[in-house]
């Protein structure tokens, strides 16, 4: 696949930065909003699936290496694993920083508030992790899927064609 | 001829399925309160000290199943990635 034309590539700069921030913080806001880290995760997994067709997967795919995606898909699921291990004194996946103070274990008043960022103990921890699980997984399923189809391109003796190559 | 005949009817025997469960479906914010609502209601920001109710049960006191969602996200990508390797068959 070609890159598209200049409108789509301008777009895509704009919105790409959006779409890393907005998904951001739905990942960290998780325990506060709406959201959480499978929704954030996919929004910003939507970034990878933008440059790609926008700009095409040659120049996506020369400065994306998906080793990092890997290890980060494997980290985020190594994390979450473990923050329900380590609560097992009491039960399996325990919320042990809870109410604790110090790391996410600020006190919420009861009642509507307004909310505390640093609040909710192992469920924060929790939606980062499954959110930095989800973006590499997305990501790397929409590259290896690129890489795919550029396997059989060309077999017909037809080839797709964008604009100002 | 028959077979349009034939699509007619089923056309009316599921759109009258579907109207009659629609007449009794249950009433739009009449709520059925179980015990176990209540105690996640009252006791979610006191036990676990957060706000969002929704995700206390998602990421806490139901977290195993979102170990398991977790997972299958992870052997989807595992296959995806198998499955479009570059092997030797590459042309």
């Amino acid at each position: 696949m070609n890159p598209l034309s200049v409108v789509v590539r301008t777009i895509c700069d704009i919105f790409a930065w959006f779409l890393g921030i907005f998904g951001a913080y739905v990942i960290i806001h998780g325990h506060i909003s709406p959201g959480g880290g499978f929704q954030g995760g996919a929004v910003v997994a939507t970034m990878a699936a933008l440059l790609l067709v926008a700009y095409g997967g040659k120049k996506v795919l020369s400065f994306v290496r998906p080793g990092i995606y890997t290890g980060m898909e494997a980290t985020g699921l190594l994390v979450f694993i473990t923050a329900g291990f380590l609560g097992i004194g009491t039960t399996f996946f325990y919320n042990f920083l809870a109410g604790q103070g110090g790391l996410f274990g600020s006190v919420v008043p009861l009642g509507p508030n307004s909310g505390i960022l640093n609040s909710a103990g192992t469920i924060s921890l929790m939606n980062m992790a499954v959110g930095l699980e989800v973006v590499s997984g997305l990501s790397l399923i929409l590259i290896y899927m690129f890489k795919g189809i550029r396997l059989f391109e060309g077999r017909e003796g037809r080839s797709e064609r964008g604009h100002d190559r | 001829m028959k077979r349009q005949v034939l699509f007619v009817v089923a056309v009316l025997v599921v759109a009258g399925v579907f109207l009659g469960a629609l007449a009794r479906i249950h009433p739009f914010g009449d709520t059925t309160r179980a015990p176990m609502d209540d105690y996640y209601l009252e006791n979610a920001q006191r036990e676990r000290s957060v706000n969002n109710v929704v995700t206390s049960i998602v990421f806490d006191y139901r977290g195993f199943d979102t170990l398991g969602e977790a997972a299958v996200l992870f052997t989807a990508v595992c296959s995806v990635l198998a499955l479009f390797r570059e092997g030797s068959e590459k042309r």
